[in-house]
């Protein structure tokens, strides 16, 4: 178990348990926490889980494949800081950890 | 009816998948407190229908991977399931919906997402329990138990289910051969040289195609056993699979009086000819405002905005920025991702060589780039998206030039 705060753009904090194994979009999705649409459900296809990670945290994350940052390469001025929360699953590690939710996956 | 909503304003939905699904989701976002009935024709609550043809097919999807959202959110969002209930007739005046089963669910707000269907080959006897569309679960099923090694598909139609399914198919062991009626794949939804790289691709999987060439007769007695085309040639199957599109599932709209058009007409927010009904995805035709026309788009991200569209227009909220429309497929290792509509345009640019498997395909018009097509290329799909939507002037021969790096074309 971790527990993740998903931010809003607007500020507002969604703090939730997520189970080990668990990825955070599917989290975010069960919770319904808005600004995480995930189109098609964990494909990396389309960019549209997308959260901004503190790169205090970045150590901890397992890196991104070369597919995921191809998939991040133009998602603006903080694509360094950018996931696809579809591949960011949860374990003990990760406890504690906040992500930026953007203000729209267009 | 919107802003000044109770929490006794009763919203219904009539169809459970990816519009009608996440509508509902939408909704308790928005903070719309009212209670909220979702009805869907199938027993299964809504699911992620693209990995049908894909994952599904193939077997490495479970039911609950397929889930759009898990089990127990329906629940903890407070919103009421109607599983395995048609939705039968609507009466306006009352503001009831009449199920099959002879109850009945009345509502303040309705929101139609019917889908569509695939349309059915134009020929007679047709009806044979191997002759497949690929729609939903239960079709996906029927097409996952005919398929296995050694079995042979005919596949009519060289779109997107046609050739996803092809590539599952052949990853199954089956052997495929597709026939469409136009001189090339993807006729209507994508250009030529993506065609044509999808086209190699699939023959080096081994399927064959027939193109330029329509079905006669399908032999048989009761199961299809092979078709004659109209130029002579046949081909023995074990199962055909129909996929030469979808038609709108408009016929309760209709019979409700509603305007329809090859689709429910609605507004920008989605609302129909009738202002406590509004109606969202493949079902609609709606005046895209990137585009200043009436489109009928049958994909998920549309249903997704136009689901976002309607659910903030119901909980008075102010509607989102329009959105580039997009669409993807997955066949074999190949992840096509369109950006743009193909309207008129004046130029096409190809980057990157596609013998290496990943490029992209630049449709400009007046200088601007309107479409983007690209394969294993996720960088030439955001960065063309990104083009679409700033409209900015781009320079056809620094686009064609790999060297020139896409981050400064975009800038």
């Amino acid at each position: 178990m971790a527990k993740i705060t998903f931010i809003e753009h607007c500020g507002t904090p969604h703090t939730v348990d997520v189970p080990e194994g668990t990825s955070l979009m599917q989290a975010a999705i069960g919770h319904n926490i808005p600004g995480i649409d995930a189109d098609c459900g964990g494909a990396m296809t389309c960019g549209t889980c997308l959260v901004f990670v503190p790169p205090s945290w970045a150590e901890k994350l397992e890196a991104r494949s070369e597919h995921e940052r191809q998939m991040l390469e133009f998602s603006g001025k903080d694509a360094a800081n950018a996931r696809l929360s579809c591949q960011l699953i949860a374990c003990p590690a990760l406890d504690g950890l906040s992500v930026q939710i953007p203000e729209s996956q267009g | 009816m919107t802003s000044d909503h109770s929490s006794t304003h009763r919203v219904v939905v009539i169809g459970a998948g990816h519009g009608g699904g996440n509508v509902v989701a939408l909704l308790r976002q928005y903070g719309f407190g009212g209670p909220v009935t979702l009805i869907g024709d199938e027993p299964a609550a809504p699911y992620h229908r693209p990995p049908l043809s894909k994952a599904w097919l193939k077997g490495t999807a479970s039911a609950q991977s397929l889930a759009l959202k898990p089990a127990d959110f329906y629940a903890t969002q407070n919103i009421t399931l109607r599983l395995g209930h048609a939705a039968e007739a609507i009466d306006r005046d009352t503001r009831r919906v009449a199920l099959a089963d002879g109850s009945s669910i009345d509502y303040d707000t309705l929101i139609l997402a019917t889908g569509a269907h695939a349309r059915p080959l134009p020929l007679a006897n047709t009806a044979r329990p191997n002759v497949l569309t690929l729609r939903n679960m239960a079709d996906a099923d029927r097409l996952k138990h005919a398929l296995g090694a050694g079995k042979r598909l005919l596949i009519v139609g060289g779109g997107y289910i046609g050739l996803e399914c092809a590539a599952s198919a052949r990853a199954l062991g089956a052997d495929v051969v597709v026939v469409e009626r136009a001189a090339r794949l993807l006729e209507r939804v994508a250009s030529e040289p993506i065609a044509g790289f999808l086209r190699r691709h699939h023959e080096r999987n081994g399927v064959r195609f027939a193109l330029g060439a329509q079905i006669e007769t399908i032999e048989g007695e009761e199961a299809a056993s092979a078709v004659t085309l109209v130029d002579g040639r046949r081909f023995d199957c074990d199962a055909i699979l129909v996929g030469i599109g979808a038609a709108p599932n408009t016929t309760l709209a209709e019979g409700a009086g509603l305007a329809c058009d090859d689709g429910i007409t609605v507004d920008a927010d989605c609302r129909s000819s009738d202002p406590r009904i509004f109606a969202i995805g493949d079902v609609v035709r709606r005046p895209h405002p990137l585009y200043g026309r009436s489109l009928r788009l049958e994909s998920v991200p549309s249903a997704m905005e136009q689901a976002k569209h309607a659910a903030a227009a119901i909980a008075g909220r102010e509607p989102p920025h329009p959105e580039v429309p997009w669409f993807w497929s997955d066949q074999y290792d190949l992840k096509l991702q369109i950006a743009g509509l193909p309207f008129d345009a004046d130029t096409v640019v190809v980057r990157g060589d596609p013998e290496t498997g990943s490029f992209g395909v630049y449709h400009l018009r007046g200088g601007s780039v309107v479409t983007v097509e690209a394969i294993n290329s996720p960088p030439d799909f955001f960065a063309g998206k990104k083009l679409i939507a700033s409209g900015k002037t781009v320079a056809p021969v620094e686009l064609a030039d790999p060297a020139v790096p896409l981050n400064g074309i975009v800038a």
